[in-house]
């Protein structure tokens, strides 16, 4: 008898048309760079590329220096991650390493809920509440770094929390047990065992986080301001990449005009940037599994 | 973990005064652990409480029913509310079948090799591309080169993308949940990897990846950056098709906490509320499917 495979016309078809599904998030990413190359590049018919890295961001006299609004993002971002990290790495080692099971089950969604909120909300909130807070003690301007960055900090705890709970989570019991065998307490086992031996998993918690501020809009597009600013001082109205994007978005740019290619030259950066920052977050990930599985 | 249940720092010390304070110092830290942990859950509740107290009196038929004005106290938020409503049915349409079987080949038949796994790392970087950056390629691609215009359809688009590596990501780990054993059982009665896929694999698997897709759509509601470039805050009129101009509840809530004048505040508070309704709804029809459709192998 010769066993021959059947001829499966449908299945064939059913197949090939999930593989499509598949290859289509390929085109999904050739689409996202083509379309940011193809509107953007126009761009460089009027700015030099030396002009692009240069400091000065002002579309109204042509003045395309991309290092004024990086600064911005940068410090947005930076603000948002001092406020992250201690907060959601305090998070991650009370629930992997202290919280019972049951007070976990209840922890862990509320903390979540954080992530859920839509960001326009956050932005509404760093506005009217945390905004005329911190005019009570500094002198600041209404639009400023320091209420966007604080309140983009808040919203990042769960992506810093969760990575790195699952990395303090992955540690072997056996580690845990062989510091107490040595008398060391519970606070001491979480800070001197734990947290070092799950290091290359919250460093990529972190990472992530920076990258989810680096991206994220409408926080800054609502009370961060529109003044591209290249400062140091959390006090001052400053201007993200972001929120450089949707302010020419709401400004009725028409197609064509140099302002309305600089957003796809300025998205294009923001792509590079996140990219970058996902893929080490990645690689981080994998070596803490590697190391431990 | 049954670790968790012994506590070495209260077993049964001697009461030295080197062990009162190490105790001590182990309860401060615990309880410095808490307070952290407590800092972003009570950020929470001042948020909700302030949305809350501001925006509720401002809830009303009306509010619902009305469109956007430049008085603040006769604006509404139906168009609004609709386009959200438009964009979440286009997106599902266009989103969902596109994932799930993008997630069904990757898990069950995609080959093992290059190819594949250039796939998987690509649904993990889509994953982290920043939300607005969809909007650029909506805005570039669909309305601008394809022609489709500030439509629905390129909004729902923008979305769809947004959603495609979410609801990947989630479909295949519930597929892959389901044990081999399972799958190899079904070839073993004579199966087609299609059959098996169809008959064996989906139906424990299909819990998860509802839980997931809805998850994804509650993300998707709240989006504002993504519309930012399609969207039109000035749209007086309900859409009456996918083709039509729109504007929806972000964008809305944007648009009016933007304005200087308090009572435009007082708007996006009342619109918050709804929104935050919305989304908490959804989530918990998540929460609920995810309780009722947990397999156990």
């Amino acid at each position: 008898m010769v066993l021959t495979k059947r001829r499966r016309p449908g299945e064939f078809i059913i197949e090939s048309l999930l593989a499509l599904c598949g290859v289509l998030s390929v085109a999904i990413t050739v689409a996202i760079v083509g379309t940011l190359v193809y509107d953007g590049s126009g761009l460089f018919r009027d700015v030099s590329f030396r002009e692009f890295f240069g400091s000065t961001w002002s579309p109204r006299n042509g003045q395309y220096g991309i290092a004024e609004l990086l600064a911005g993002t940068i410090l947005v971002s930076a603000i948002a991650i001092t406020v992250a990290v201690p907060l959601g790495l305090a998070a991650a080692t009370y629930l992997s390493e202290y919280a019972r099971p049951r007070v976990r089950r209840v922890l862990k969604p509320m903390l979540e809920i954080l992530a859920g909120v839509p960001t326009v909300v956050y932005g509404f909130f760093a506005l009217t509440v945390v905004t005329p807070l911190l005019q009570k003690f500094f002198q600041i301007n209404i639009f400023n770094a320091l209420s966007a960055g604080l309140v983009m900090g808040i919203m990042i705890i769960p992506t810093v929390a969760s990575v790195s709970e699952d990395a303090m989570r992955a540690v072997p019991q056996s580690l845990r047990e062989g510091a107490y065998g040595l008398g060391a307490g519970r606070r001491r086992v979480a800070v001197r065992v734990v947290i070092p031996a799950a290091l290359s998993g919250i460093a990529a918690g972190v990472i992530l986080g920076i990258s989810r501020a680096v991206g994220e809009t409408m926080i800054v597009a609502v009370a961060a301001g529109s003044t591209p600013n290249l400062t140091a001082n959390p006090l001052e109205s400053i201007q993200t990449m972001t929120g450089y994007i949707a302010q020419i978005a709401l400004g009725e740019s028409p197609r064509g005009t140099a302002p309305y290619k600089s957003i796809f030259v300025v998205g294009l950066t923001l792509f590079v940037l996140t990219l970058v920052l996902n893929l080490i977050s990645v690689r981080l990930v994998r070596r803490f599994r590697q190391v431990y599985q | 973990m049954t670790f968790t249940q012994t506590r070495p720092a209260q077993s049964g010390l001697a009461k030295t005064s080197a062990n009162k304070r190490r105790l001590l110092g182990e309860n401060a830290f615990q309880l410095a652990l808490i307070l952290l942990l407590g800092v972003g859950l009570l950020v929470l509740g001042i948020l909700l409480y302030t949305v809350g107290s501001r925006g509720a009196g401002r809830l009303s038929a009306d509010f619902l029913n009305g469109a956007p004005s430049r008085s603040a106290a006769r604006a509404g938020i139906k168009p609004a509310l609709l386009g959200s409503l438009w964009l979440l049915g286009l997106t599902i349409a266009i989103a969902l079948p596109i994932s799930i079987g993008a997630a069904i080949w990757l898990e069950e038949m995609a080959p093992r090799n290059w190819i594949s796994r250039a796939i998987e790392v690509n649904v993990t970087n889509l994953a982290g591309v920043p939300s607005i950056v969809y909007g650029l390629l909506a805005a570039g691609l669909f309305a601008g080169i394809l022609g489709l215009g500030d439509s629905l359809w390129t909004g729902a688009l923008a979305l769809s993308m947004l959603v495609f590596p979410v609801i990947v990501v989630a479909a295949r780990e519930s597929i892959r949940a389901v044990p081999s054993s399972i799958r190899q059982g079904a070839y073993a009665l004579g199966a087609t990897r299609w059959q098996v896929t169809r008959r064996s694999v989906l139906p424990p698997a299909v819990g998860g990846i509802v839980t997931g897709v809805v998850l994804a759509l509650s993300r998707a509601i709240g989006e504002a950056a993504p519309l930012l470039l399609i969207a039109v805050p000035g749209v007086f009129v309900v859409p009456n098709g996918p083709g039509a101009k729109f504007t929806a509840l972000p964008i809305q809530i944007f648009n009016w906490t933007s304005r200087p004048q308090a009572a435009f505040q007082v708007n996006a508070a009342a619109g918050i509320i709804v929104l935050l309704g919305v989304v908490l709804v959804v989530n918990a029809i998540a929460v609920v499917i995810r309780n009722r459709s947990q397999v156990r192998w």
